[in-house]
């Protein structure tokens, strides 16, 4: 297994990276899109804002190379940001376009839940309710902790790439999975051993 | 919807571990001290995050902090937080370039607000921790910055809304009062903000016992607690205390 996590200049790729080795996979962070070569996956971390991040993939070349590695059959894990980003669009920090690799729009948690007790951004360990065949989440409960940090959330097109959902005032998309195209709104890379369970169902299962 | 969290803090200052009782510092260990009285690899499993603060009184070598944060969280799966002298956006994305998934920042919400501002647009609201501290002088609940030391004009309840106007994701309320007495942490500083807070706040200063936890824990507004002191919860304190608090039914992850 060696893996590719993209760095486009946002975040901190490290947890990533060592928890994917802490799998004995080979972990790689690749900031030129020319050295994306000979991997057997690809992640796609991210915080920050959706605009910028798209900006700096744009502007280094990471938009065109996605598309590529997917024609190519190489499975993708979108994480938190990452997995927004594949969507088609984004009310976040001005109207943004996405990867389009997933139909989906992204937006801030609807004034329903703003307006409860609720806080945002929803942040810490929320339960994940997976969808029976998924792959990301085999072998694992039905309510399944995971780490969340996020003010937006994503609503895809199409519900047959949902993976789980989960609850912040209101049902939310927290994995999707489309064929070798896989993302999770929280973060597997600090989820503890629940994280650890579905980066290694990534590498096997996909 | 968020589980409650457990939050464990380390105090650093060149090379060494430090305990903190009403902010003033005292040295405990170093790195190998840290291993041998918490097995990590346990511990770890029994808290959601861990901060780590550089509370050099003065200039500090960054890189040596940001190898000791390395080391420390090398085998744990779970958010990290880095803070102290924070100054410049370098500053901070040394940071996170050394595997801080949140910054916490004190000094810079008074000093530097343009800073905290620019974090935010960056990083994103959830990247960036408010770190408050304060006392309580006759029934006045007074902020206190810079390490404790300097004396803030605006009250408590001023200065957490003034600090929500910048966006900042999470608010880290501690007690310099109750700082490392082990007595318990201070609940009323809450009923202070008149304001509805809609951001997640982590309480410190003052546990002394998985007791402490809980009474925090079971009050509404209260998102997580933190401990910084390297005795209370010494050994296997805080797999304990975890078992403990959801045992009596606070709803925290488990995995």
């Amino acid at each position: 297994m060696r893996v590719a996590i993209i760095d486009y200049g946002a975040g901190n790729m490290r947890s990533v990276v060592q928890a994917l080795r802490h799998l004995d996979a080979e972990a790689e962070v690749v900031s030129d899109a020319c050295k994306v070569v000979g991997f057997s996956h690809v992640v796609l971390p991210g915080v920050g804002s959706f605009s910028r991040a798209m900006k700096s993939i744009r502007l280094r070349g990471f938009d065109e190379l996605l598309h590529q590695i997917v024609k190519e059959g190489i499975p993708l894990l979108g994480i938190c940001l990452g997995m927004q980003l594949l969507a088609s669009r984004s009310s976040e920090d001005g109207e943004t376009r996405g990867l389009g690799l997933i139909g989906g729009d992204v937006d801030r948690f609807s004034l329903k839940a703003e307006n409860s007790d609720l806080k945002i951004p929803h942040v810490g360990f929320s339960s994940v309710n997976p969808q029976e065949e998924s792959r990301l989440f085999k072998g694992m409960k039905k309510d399944v902790d995971f780490y969340f940090t996020h003010s937006y959330r994503l609503k895809t097109h199409n519900s047959s790439s949902v993976a789980a959902y989960s609850w912040h005032g209101e049902s939310f998309v927290s994995a999707v999975e489309e064929g070798l195209l896989a993302g999770t709104q929280f973060h597997p890379e600090k989820s503890q051993a629940n994280g650890l369970h579905l980066l290694s169902n990534f590498l096997k299962y996909f | 919807m968020a589980k409650k969290r457990l939050i464990f803090t380390l105090l650093y200052q060149q090379g060494y571990f430090f305990l903190s009782r009403n902010y003033r510092l005292q040295r405990v260990g170093d790195q190998s001290w840290l291993q041998n009285n918490y097995k990590f690899s346990s511990i770890a499993t029994a808290i959601d995050e861990l901060v780590i603060v550089d509370v050099s009184r003065k200039e500090s070598d960054r890189n040596a902090f940001c190898a000791v944060a390395s080391e420390v969280s090398a085998k744990c799966f779970m958010p990290l937080v880095l803070g102290g002298r924070i100054r410049t956006m370098e500053d901070a994305e040394t940071l996170i370039r050394n595997g801080a998934d949140k910054l916490i920042l004190n000094t810079a919400l008074t000093d530097n607000p343009t800073l905290v501002r620019e974090l935010v647009q960056v990083y994103g609201s959830q990247c960036i921790i408010a770190s408050i501290d304060y006392r309580i002088e006759g029934s006045d609940f007074v902020v206190y910055t810079h390490q404790g030391k300097k004396r803030s004009s605006r009250t408590f309840d001023c200065f957490v809304e003034d600090v929500c106007q910048l966006q900042v994701g999470e608010l880290y309320i501690n007690s310099i009062d109750q700082d490392g007495t082990a007595q318990g942490y201070c609940l009323d500083s809450l009923n202070q903000l008149k304001a509805k807070i809609n951001l997640p706040i982590i309480l410190a200063g003052g546990a002394g016992n998985q007791h402490h936890l809980l009474q925090a824990l079971q009050c509404q507004k209260v998102d997580a607690v933190a401990t910084a002191n390297l005795f209370n919860f010494i050994g296997d304190g805080l797999p304990n205390a975890r078992k403990h608090l959801i045992s009596k039914g606070i709803d925290m992850a488990q995995w």
